[in-house]
């Protein structure tokens, strides 16, 4: 019921709506001399520093989501769950430098996203499509997923209902404040809430890491509890420990994992509104502080096991829902306030990465879409209203995910969303570094990493659960006719294939001397820092053909 | 396009800056943390962490500490 949780329904809507106040203020915040241009309202006018990059990209790239899920796949299955730590220590050295060039040619050429890159790098508005479209459709459900993290916090509160709307009306709501906002603010709301969400979630986890194991009678002893219920179960994949089989799993879903992190459009849309080079370098080196946060909470997994939670019904008959693991946690172990702000601390960071990750659909669909489709002549000031209304639609259709169709569905879209992203590899990341690839061979490639990607998935079905399909990214390699029992990320394996296609497929049209497209960059573009004028003959933007 | 002769010198500068031969080490952080063999083990436990869990936890110290000095040794001269 939710009066018994009446005082941390009470702290929790005090610092939402503080926050959601902020994001209104937001908009006065740094404020540009006009607004009515995509670079200020979609990239916060490509100017944020050190500091409040730090925010951003960390409240953007590890979401409520990530801090729900991790630990609940650690409570679920032990040691495999881990994976997001080296997941997330390996991808600031991989992209260490590719982003630093990434941030030079968009500022020398004014991109906004990463499509606008391939159109103007490889001459292909195609290319840039399929680029664009992927990227939107990979976002999508990840935006729905914050909401479950939002969903998780208010079941445990007792803030549900028996009729659907009855349920989701919080949910609504909150989403309703949140797009209002990000209508009017752009990427400075999520930017300074952030700071809030950060310093919230911080505090919590540092309590939570110290006061916890001392209730729970120390980190040795959570250890033993969690390995006296893996032993006890029947499936063989878990333990605290790998085993000989989950290893290979391990390790590429890791590497393929960062990999796609940053081919994400919301993290790209955080990385270049920053101001120079140097602060990118710097956050890579700092960013990692969040891995530890990270490392940490999935441990709250371990110690949901030592405290005995046991997840609320899920909404299925007969399951249960796993996200509830964290929640019910700090029900049963804080003080009420306490566990307030620390339900706050989850909602609120659901909300900045669901703010960041509309506004950069919503620039793939202004850029790469309406301008590149329906208006070749629009004005900066119509571009950035068309990303306005568009990241709107895409939080409409982000809670008719969660509302109309069962949760799973977004959980199993977020799961593909990470192995098609990665099929975007060859043309931006590689792309950045060389033109050697052919634009025709990089759309075969595509196709065929998304075609092997999307058959991969459907093969994956999960035993324990009676799930057939799309029960996870972990492929049996016994599938391929390998006999062994190990298994493999997915998305390494489709990426792969991608690569080689792309490769032969360059080499067989360069023989067959079909045209390619012009690039529009010089190697010089690669390397500019702030400062540096914009390179206004071959602006990707108002050139309605490519520049030969 | 024609590009003013400061500039040409400013980019051929930063370009070998981007080319430093200590970028290589920024593949140490990338490949440790992806070998299991080193960590997937119980003992030694350090303050009743496994060490999968406490090793893991400190690669992240191993890439902070090589991105840091990959940035400082690659830094344009002349900055603070």
């Amino acid at each position: 019921m939710w009066r018994d949780h009446l005082t941390e329904i009470i702290v929790f809507s005090v610092l939402f709506l503080l926050v959601s106040a902020m994001g209104f203020v937001a908009a006065r915040w740094r404020r540009p001399q006009d607004m009515a241009h995509l670079d200020e309202w979609g990239l916060g006018g490509r100017s944020f520093g050190g500091w409040i990059t730090w925010f951003l990209v960390g409240g953007d790239l590890y979401t409520a989501y990530t801090f729900v899920a991790v630990p609940a796949l650690i409570f679920g299955a032990g040691a495999a769950g881990f994976f997001a730590v080296p997941y997330t220590i390996v991808v600031y050295p991989i992209v260490f430098l590719v982003l630093c060039r990434l941030w030079s040619v968009s500022h020398r050429h004014g991109f906004v996203t990463p499509a606008d890159f391939v159109r103007n790098r490889f001459g292909s508005p195609v290319l840039a499509l399929l680029v664009a479209i992927t990227g939107i459709v990979a976002t999508m459900p990840y935006i729905a997923l914050q909401l479950v993290g939002i969903e998780a916090v208010l079941k445990t509160m007792g803030v549900t209902g028996d009729s659907a709307l009855a349920r989701h009306l919080p949910i609504i709501i909150a989403f309703a404040i949140l797009a209002a906002y990000t209508y009017q603010s752009g990427l400075r709301a999520p930017a300074l809430i952030a700071f809030v969400k950060d310093s919230l979630i911080y505090v919590v986890i540092l309590v939570a890491v110290v006061y916890l194991p001392h209730k729970l009678g120390g980190w040795g002893s959570i250890f033993d509890a969690a390995d006296a219920k893996f032993q006890a179960s029947p499936a063989p994949g878990d333990g605290i420990l790998l085993n000989a089989n989950n290893q290979l799993q391990y390790v590429t879903l890791a590497l393929g994992s960062a990999l796609a992190l940053f081919l994400y459009p919301h993290s790209i849309t955080g990385v270049l509104a920053s101001r120079n080079r140097d602060v990118i370098k710097r956050n890579m080196s700092a960013l990692p502080a969040y891995s530890l946060l990270l490392g940490l909470i999935a441990l709250l997994g371990y110690m949901a096991i030592a405290a005995n939670v046991k997840p609320l019904p899920g909404a299925k008959e007969g399951s249960v829902d796993g996200n509830t693991v964290v929640p019910l946690l700090f029900d049963q172990q804080f003080p009420d306030w306490f566990a307030g702000v620390a339900y706050a601390a989850i909602g609120i960071g659901a909300l900045v990465p669901a703010a960041i990750m509309s506004i950069a659909a919503a620039n793939l669909f202004t850029r790469n879409i309406y301008k590149e489709y329906l208006k070749r002549d629009a004005t900066p000031a119509q571009e950035a209203n068309v990303s306005k209304i568009t990241s709107l639609v895409v939080k409409v259709g982000a809670v008719a995910c969660i509302v109309f169709l069962d949760p799973q569905f977004s959980i199993d879209l977020q799961l593909i969303g990470g192995v098609i992203i990665l099929q975007t590899l060859p043309a931006v990341a590689l792309g950045l570094y060389t033109r050697w690839f052919h634009r025709g061979a990089l759309i075969a490639g595509w196709a065929a990493g998304m075609g092997l990607g999307m058959w991969m998935l459907y093969q994956v079905g999960n035993p324990v659960t009676g799930k057939q399909h799309f029960a996870g990214s972990a492929f049996p390699l016994s599938e391929f006719g390998f006999d062994t029992r190990k298994t493999i990320y997915v998305g390494i394996v489709a990426v792969a294939v991608n690569l080689v296609v792309a490769a032969l497929g360059t080499l067989v049209l360069r023989a067959a001397k079909v045209a390619d497209g012009p690039d529009g960059t010089t190697p010089d573009d690669y390397l500019a820092d702030e400062g540096t004028p914009r390179a206004s003959a071959e602006r990707a933007d108002s050139a309605p053909e490519p520049v030969a | 396009m024609a590009t003013p002769e400061p500039e040409a010198l400013e980019t051929a500068r930063s370009r070998a800056k981007d080319k430093s031969p200590w970028n290589w080490l920024l593949f140490v952080p990338i490949v440790v943390p992806l070998i299991p063999a080193l960590f997937n083990a119980d003992s030694p436990r350090l303050f009743g962490f496994p060490r999968f869990y406490w090793l893991q936890l400190a690669w992240i110290l191993l890439g902070v500490g090589t991105t840091t000095l990959v940035y400082r040794m690659t830094k344009k001269r002349g900055d603070h």
